[in-house]
């Protein structure tokens, strides 16, 4: 019967992460991004329900478990999803980084090298 | 990073973070663990001894280039989805023999050399990022 | 090998000899052409063979499931008229392939060239006899694209790039309303296969949406076939080189509009609609193209312009649907694609050998090139209409079928004896003036074409004079068959090349009249029309440059509202969505979490994970300075793994540490380098909407997953897993089982994507450091170098 609570702490999770991630400035996305990566892994874990400290593991000798479980399901997912976020944010973190250095700003109002305020308009002709 | 302390325990405990690392890993079918888990401590422990000795020598210890360990791994974990293809099951079927050695029998399957490759993929992968961070770390 | 897959072969090989051509022609060169051209010779003949079945009436249709679910198939319908279009796409198509071979000989692209044309003319064929719509459809779109890549061959002249996107833009335009027309009909009746709906016209006359079935099918069919307004894609085309020209822009590609309205006669001719439509712009296309022709000095120009009024002409008589006129429409479409090919030809053989096309800088050539010349005279006697030609056939029976009947006909008439005799003068021009007179200076010195180049050319205009000589058998052959196919009942057309006493012949007669006074005052005609087109001013070509320019403008000021290039304005639209998605349909739907029951107790250090978990939340966010920021991340995160360890997740806990403390290292290094502001400098007016999108996500997640939860939990596939783990996969810890066994092709797909993202962060890392350290290290000279600069 824990589910509702856990629901208002993903929740919470994830107001977080999209207050941080509504930031100009990009650490204070990135550190959105980290805390996403975990709410998405509680609203999963949620979502497959919840039992406390009985691991699916089987014990020694049995074929099938010999009472309920938790979920191995979600935990299947989520482990992946957590070695995998870890590798993104990584690469975010880096990239960030690179870009900080590159164009000594963390604002991204003012990363414009892909979208420049005055490009020039496309070509009309052929 | 330059302490005493951290230098004189560093090889014991690397050593044994990766033998647990290890253990973690071979147990992973029948007891918490696994590659995933397994590559992260072992991650975890190349990054104390990058801490504690420099990164040139973890680069020395491993004696190939993580990325190297990494696409090894991954080349292992599709083999071991291949070997299937052998005996006329769909990829990715384990398969178990079960030899006997010194009178004890030793379960040995598909998804162990495959567990094997995720945990070569995760302490290669994540072993590169970490090292190269540290290394930039050495360099300003 | 059953007929129907050796007629499936027969259809698929030009895209094969397509796809060898480059390889021919880089071993053989420019010869290669003869091997090339075996291929549509070969067709020629095995459509030719078919067509003693088919004269008689006979159909042939075959073909393979293309998609059973809808019902569609891969079918052709082989009729008197699929196969007259089928005999001359391959027939001129093996003369072309020739012709190239002279005509661009030692270009370094000639393979490329050789390619494209074989494939234009595998989709012609596929247009002609495809029995289902929506294989019809396919092809007429591909011969668009062969059309665009063709006419663009020269793509580095901006000229040739502009005609090419402009053939495309009007003709794939024209092939979309021509679906939309399928796709109504298909839906009106329920029958996606020609055969089937050649029964059926009754139905699709009658259907209430008949007129926006005939106008969306016109959409396709007059750009295609250049009808006055969509014209000016043709003259612009002459940008293609001359065997482009001759074959597409004359003698195929642009008859396919005629052709489908030909195909669709008897499903929706015979309507007011039809026979208003379609002679009112056939006639205007007659009059215009005849008329501009004339303002050119240009060979190619010329000749563009005719064929312009000949499509014209061709959908006039469609329109009209009259039985003499179908008989008439059919002849002038053989005899038209004969002579028009030829003189096309003609005129790439003079721009061959003298380098220049303008026909005022033209003269005396007969001497030189007699031969050509020769040829030349055969079209340009055929296209003027004499005997013993088939052109004169065809226009006895034109005057014929309009010179008898009410009004519309006869202003019908008047037009075409105008357009005819404007016509007549271009012909002679092109076919006479450059060899009469004196000789002129040429850039080059012009010598007679060698035999690749005169070949095609004297086979066509020879054909227009032996089918006119042996008319009984070529009507047997050809013209009855498919004047029958297109009436959809027998019609047998036994004309000889001898004139008509009375109206046609008077008709005639006044057409050359006219034609010898237009080519004698070709000049000021040229002035006159020239001064006309000048008051007019700008006309469907500046207006085609003009409507690409504001779509430009318009897609750049749309992209620049909708892209600003600001990160925050993105975010902010994609989580008000975000909660708008979450929060509306449980509220409009009344599907909103009952109160939830919460635990009455729940064991203190539980509560006190959890609790921790909730500060570590605003710690980040309030957080200023970066190790502050750090600590309260991971403060965060080790109680999610506290709380995977409280509810029997032990392997996510264990992963969800490991990854922590690698965080707070990785965080570490990094953050060293990077600036975290004190604050987080927002504004309170930002602050306020920003917490609010934020308060709205979290809510529409919570009432989410309470909602879920409070659902009874379908646990077949957790069940599975738990059942089958120890006897088939034989492990006991169920997550790793599942990670590694039941679904180990997820888990492949996964430890992939962390060693690109780990390769990704090696590059971006070396972007700047790698050039320093190259040399110290050799150990690291492995495949993670590929990001280095």
């Amino acid at each position: 019967m824990m589910e509702p609570v856990l629901a208002i702490l993903t929740g919470l999770f994830f107001a977080a992460a999209v207050y941080l991630m509504l930031s100009k400035f990009i650490i204070r996305v990135l550190l959105g991004v980290a805390i996403l990566g975990n709410a998405v892994n509680l609203l999963i874990f949620t979502n497959g329900r919840l039992l406390r400290e009985v691991p699916p593991v089987l014990a020694a000798g049995l074929d099938v478990p010999a009472g309920p479980v938790a979920n191995p399901l979600p935990q299947a997912l989520i482990l992946t999803a957590i070695v995998i976020s870890f590798s993104f944010f990584a690469f975010l973190l880096v990239l960030s980084w690179r870009a900080y250095e590159g164009l000594g700003t963390d604002n991204t109002d003012r990363m414009r090298v892909a979208e420049p305020e005055d490009a020039p308009l496309p070509p009309e002709g052929y | 990073m330059n302490s005493v302390i951290l230098r004189t325990v560093a090889p014991a405990l690397v050593s044994l973070m990766v033998l647990f690392s290890i253990f973690v890993l071979l147990r992973g079918h029948n007891e918490p663990g696994g590659g995933f888990i397994g590559g992260l401590i072992a991650v975890a422990a190349l990054s104390i001894y990058g801490i504690a000795f420099g990164v040139g020598a973890v680069r020395r210890a491993l004696y190939f280039h993580p990325i190297v360990i990494a696409g090894s791994g991954l080349l292992l974990a599709t083999v071991s989805g291949l070997v299937s293809a052998f005996f006329g099951v769909p990829f990715m079927t384990g398969l178990w023999v079960t030899p006997v050695i010194l009178g004890t029998e030793i379960p040995l399957a598909t998804v162990m050399s495959f567990d094997v490759g995720v945990y070569l993929v995760v302490v290669g992968a994540i072993g590169a990022v970490a090292l190269s961070l540290e290394e930039e770390e050495d360099e300003t | 090998m059953s007929a129907a897959s050796l007629t499936l072969f027969v259809l698929l090989s030009p895209f094969i000899a397509a796809a060898l051509a480059p390889l021919a022609t880089r071993l053989m060169g420019y010869r290669a052409a003869w091997l090339l051209a075996l291929i549509p010779a070969g067709i020629f003949v095995y459509f030719a063979r078919l067509s003693s079945g088919v004269s008689g009436g006979g159909t042939v249709t075959q073909g393979y499931d293309w998609i059973p679910s809808l019902g569609l198939r891969f079918s052709w319908l082989i009729d008197g008229l699929s196969l007259s279009f089928a005999l001359l796409i391959s027939g001129i198509g093996a003369l072309i392939v020739l012709y190239a071979g002279g005509y661009l000989k030692g270009n370094a692209q000639q393979g490329r060239f050789f390619a494209y044309i074989l494939l234009f003319m595998g989709s012609m064929l596929g247009v002609v006899v495809s029995d289902g719509l929506f294989t019809l459809f396919v092809f007429w779109e591909l011969t668009s694209i062969t059309s665009f890549l063709l006419i663009g061959f020269e793509h580095e002249r901006a000229a040739a790039r502009r005609a090419a996107f402009q053939a495309l833009v009007v003709t794939g335009g024209g092939g979309l309303s021509l679906l939309a027309g399928l796709l109504l009909i298909w839906n009106v009746t329920g029958i996606s296969d020609l055969s089937g709906l050649l029964a059926a016209g009754e139905v699709v006359r009658a259907a209430p949406l008949y007129p926006v079935m005939l106008i969306l099918i016109l959409g396709g069919a007059f750009t295609k076939s250049a009808q006055f307004p969509f014209h000016f894609w043709l003259p612009n085309a002459m940008e293609a080189p001359t065997p482009v020209s001759a074959y597409l822009h004359s003698a195929t590609m642009v008859k396919a509009g005629v052709y489908l309205l030909m195909r669709l006669f008897p499903v929706m001719g015979g309507t007011v609609l039809w026979e208003t439509v379609l002679p009112l712009f056939g006639a205007a296309t007659l009059l215009f193209g005849a008329v501009l022709a004339v303002r050119h000095v240009d060979l190619k120009m010329m000749l563009a312009y005719t064929t312009m009024a000949s499509l014209g002409l061709l959908v006039m008589l469609t329109g009209f649907g009259t039985e003499r006129a179908i008989d008439a429409a059919v002849l002038y479409l053989v005899a038209h694609a004969l002579f028009k090919g030829a003189l096309f030809m003609v005129s790439g053989i003079i721009d061959h050998e003298t380098g220049t096309r303008n026909l005022t800088k033209l003269g005396g050539l007969r001497s030189a090139m007699p031969l050509t010349f020769a040829i030349a005279m055969a079209a340009a006697l055929s296209m003027g209409g004499f005997i013993p030609f088939l052109g004169f056939v065809a226009k006895e029976e034109i005057y014929a079928a309009l010179a008898q009947g009410d009004a519309a006909l006869l202003a019908a008439c008047l037009v075409a004896v105008l357009g005819n005799a404007l016509m007549f003068a271009v012909a002679f021009a092109v076919a006479l003036k450059p060899f009469w007179g004196e000789t002129l200076e040429t850039p080059k010195h012009a010598h007679e074409a060698p035999v690749l180049l005169w070949l095609g050319p004297a086979v066509m205009s020879l054909a227009g004079l032996l089918a006119a000589l042996f008319a009984p058998s070529f009507h047997a052959a050809i013209s009855s068959p498919m004047a029958s196919a297109i009436a959809g009942e027998a019609r047998v057309i036994d004309l000889l090349p001898l004139p008509h006493w009375g109206l046609p012949l008077a008709l005639s007669l006044l057409t050359v009249a006219i034609g010898i006074a237009f080519y004698v005052g070709l000049a000021s005609l040229r002035a006159a029309v020239t001064r006309l087109l000048d008051a007019i001013g700008w006309g469907p070509d500046r207006g085609f440059d003009q409507t690409i320019a504001g779509l430009v403008r318009f897609a750049t000021a749309v992209t620049r509202s909708l892209q600003p290039g600001r990160l925050d304005s993105y975010m902010t639209v994609t989580f008000v969505l975000v909660a708008l998605v979450l929060l509306l349909p449980p509220v409009v739907y009344g599907e909103l979490a009952r109160a939830p029951f919460f635990p009455a107790h729940i064991p203190w250090h539980e509560l006190a994970i959890l609790l921790l978990a909730a500060v570590g939340l605003p710690a980040v966010i309030f957080a200023k300075d970066r190790l502050t920021a750090i600590v309260s991340l991971g403060i965060q995160g080790f109680s999610v793994a506290m709380i995977f360890l409280l509810y029997g997740a032990p392997d996510l806990a264990f992963t969800q540490f490991m990854v922590e403390t690698l965080s707070v290292v990785i965080l570490t290094l990094v953050m060293t380098r990077l600036r975290l502001s004190p604050s987080d400098k927002r504004p309170l007016v930002q602050v306020l909407p920003d917490a609010a999108i934020a308060i709205a996500c979290g809510l529409g997640v919570m009432l989410f997953l309470m909602k879920v939860t409070e659902v009874p939990f379908d646990s077949t596939l957790s069940d599975f897993f738990e059942q089958f783990s120890k006897p088939l996969a034989h492990g006991a810890n169920i997550v790793n089982v599942i990670i590694v066994d039941f679904r180990g092709t997820d888990t492949l797909g996964e430890i992939a994507v962390v060693m690109i993202a780990a390769l990704s962060i090696l590059s971006l890392i070396r972007v700047r450091a790698g050039g320093l350290r190259q040399a110290e290290d050799p150990a690291e000279e492995t495949p993670a170098q590929g990001g280095r600069r």
